[in-house]
């Protein structure tokens, strides 16, 4: 597969398949167990919480809030021109599970734990990253 | 009660020569910190029937495996009857930990420990490269982060410090209150990579790598090695120097072994390790006379301060507004050598070698004045910590 410029793609696997490709049907895919109901990041075929073998990806909202955030001002990679924002972000179904991921469209001097954020994909090669941006009422 | 049943003690210690791009293999330096481990403890290569490693022949970027056991077994022909090395385990001292349970039941006598990175040399063409051409896509425990521009642990451990300083008010200050004692310690370093003094502008004001880091909150890839002899008790007498127990140790982990889904983003494994290691030891935080504390990024610091118990947790900011509480001639010194961030990246063993050699007070300059009898030595960061008290009676 080939290697976009200036960036690190993901080593997509059976568990991610889902989660990576989600998005290219605009739909945010994670694991979540049948049986108890939790959500789980990243995907693995049980269930931390309850130890069911029965998960399966459902499509989540796509809504989160930032958790936390770190301001990266180095030059890891081309395709990521500093200053960019990394950030963890809760899902809205699920409190506590988190994505980490870099917000875009974004004034990073107004980023704040708590901001609302929905899912933006970043389609490249054979994956759609899923990206936030803040929610714009 | 004490760790191993108190049949695992550390007889001797030694180190390579340290430095910035010094252009030796991370084998090389292995070997000369053994042999000065080795001669330190007042052993030979002969009397050595076991070794321990961290991390062993993992895939990483430049010059971070500096030396597998194996290296250093063929290198020196050892007879071992006992040998481990791993990355899955409690940080960076979890299979020094395990050599003293090896000790403890009888699988080996004496047991050579060792750490070596030439990050430095390796690195020579920049970090960015080293982490980031290691192979084409990000796989493993880079998979979810790396894609999003999250690189470095500078990015995944940020994002802690920043929710701790959201929730509790620790500030830049009080984190560079905390950088700069510890470089003023490793101007009394000689083998300290970084002795300026450094100005509270200066630390301010440097390159932000992601906030809330700036260059002086991260440590610094350096060439070195450090090794650790851990030998069994009844082994130990009439050696060169008075055997340091291994009084306490912690190693636990109770969350998922992840970077971003702990409970509470605000503690760390750290928490989890020293939890698991207070319930086994008569003493308490207000016994210890010193610490090591890991600061591979200054927050790590920070967490193992509050994980210990030595400030409350959310309430290491006032505790570090205080500098009597951990300058060298204060209350509780920490990381007496300059710690990773100005002595050095050793990798944490560099903070074991430290508790030992004041303990024995062989600290030179930096020697803690005051009578020191029990070391509180934490290493690690995110979902890896391992933790001991090293006492010396």
């Amino acid at each position: 597969m080939a290697q976009p410029e200036g960036r690190m793609l993901p080593e997509v696997t059976p568990d991610s398949r889902e989660f990576w490709t989600g998005g290219f049907e605009n739909e945010l895919r994670i694991y979540r167990c049948q049986a108890c109901r939790q959500w789980i990041h990243p995907p693995v075929g049980a269930c931390w919480k309850c130890r069911s073998r029965d998960v399966a990806p459902e499509v989540a909202s796509g809504r989160a809030t930032v958790a936390a955030y770190s301001i990266n001002h180095h030059p890891w990679f081309p395709a990521f021109p500093p200053p960019y924002a990394v950030a963890a972000v809760e899902l809205d179904e699920a409190p506590g599970v988190r994505l980490t991921t870099c917000l875009v469209d974004v004034d990073i001097a107004a980023v704040e734990v708590g901001m609302p954020v929905e899912v933006v994909f970043d389609e490249q090669d054979d994956v759609a990253l899923p990206l936030f941006r803040p929610v714009t009422a | 009660m004490t760790f191993v049943e108190d049949r695992a003690v550390v007889t001797g210690v030694g180190q390579s020569q340290i430095g910035r791009r010094i252009g030796r293999t991370g084998v090389d330096l292995a070997l000369e910190a053994a042999e000065r481990a080795v001669a330190h403890a007042g052993l030979t290569f002969d009397d050595i029937d076991g070794i321990a490693s961290y991390p062993g022949p993992v895939a990483a970027e430049g010059g971070f495996v500096g030396a597998t056991t194996h290296d250093i077994r063929d290198a020196f022909g050892l007879r071992t009857r006992w040998h481990v090395s791993g990355v899955e385990t409690s940080g960076q001292i979890g299979t020094m930990l395990d050599a003293a349970a090896a000790v403890a039941s009888g699988r080996a006598t004496h047991v050579l420990c060792f750490r070596s990175v030439w990050e430095a040399t390796a690195q020579a063409s920049g970090r960015a490269a080293a982490l980031t051409t290691k192979s084409a896509r990000a796989g493993g425990h880079s998979e979810f982060r790396v894609p999003f521009g999250a690189a470095s642990p500078a990015n995944w451990i940020g994002m802690y410090a920043q929710r701790y300083m959201h929730e509790f008010g620790l500030t830049r200050e009080q984190i560079g209150k905390l950088v700069i004692n510890t470089r003023k310690n490793a101007a009394l370093n000689p083998n300290a990579i970084y002795r300026d003094p450094m100005t509270m502008d200066d630390y301010l004001n440097a390159r932000m790598v992601s906030w809330p880091f700036g260059l002086y909150d991260c440590d610094i890839p350096a060439d070195g090695a450090t090794a650790v002899i851990v030998s069994r008790r009844e082994a130990a007498d009439g050696l060169a120097n008075p055997a340091i127990s291994i009084e306490a140790a912690g190693a636990a982990l109770y969350e998922r072994h992840s970077w971003d889904q702990r409970a509470d983003l605000t503690t760390m494994a750290s928490h989890d390790a020293t939890a698991s290691m207070w319930e086994t030891t008569k003493f308490t935080a207000g016994d210890v006379d010193f610490a090591t504390l890991y600061d591979g990024f200054s927050y790590l610091c920070i967490q193992w301060i509050e994980s210990f118990g030595f400030a409350e947790h959310g309430k290491v900011g006032p505790f570090l507004d205080d500098e009597d509480n951990y300058r060298l001639e204060g209350r509780l010194p920490i990381n007496p050598h300059g710690g990773q961030l100005s002595a050095g990246r050793l990798h944490g063993y560099g903070f074991v070698h430290e508790a030992c050699v004041q303990l024995w007070r062989q600290a030179g300059d930096r020697q803690i004045a005051k009578d020191v009898e029990l070391a509180a030595v934490g290493v690690g960061g995110g979902p890896e910590a391992g933790c001991m008290l090293l006492h010396l009676a």
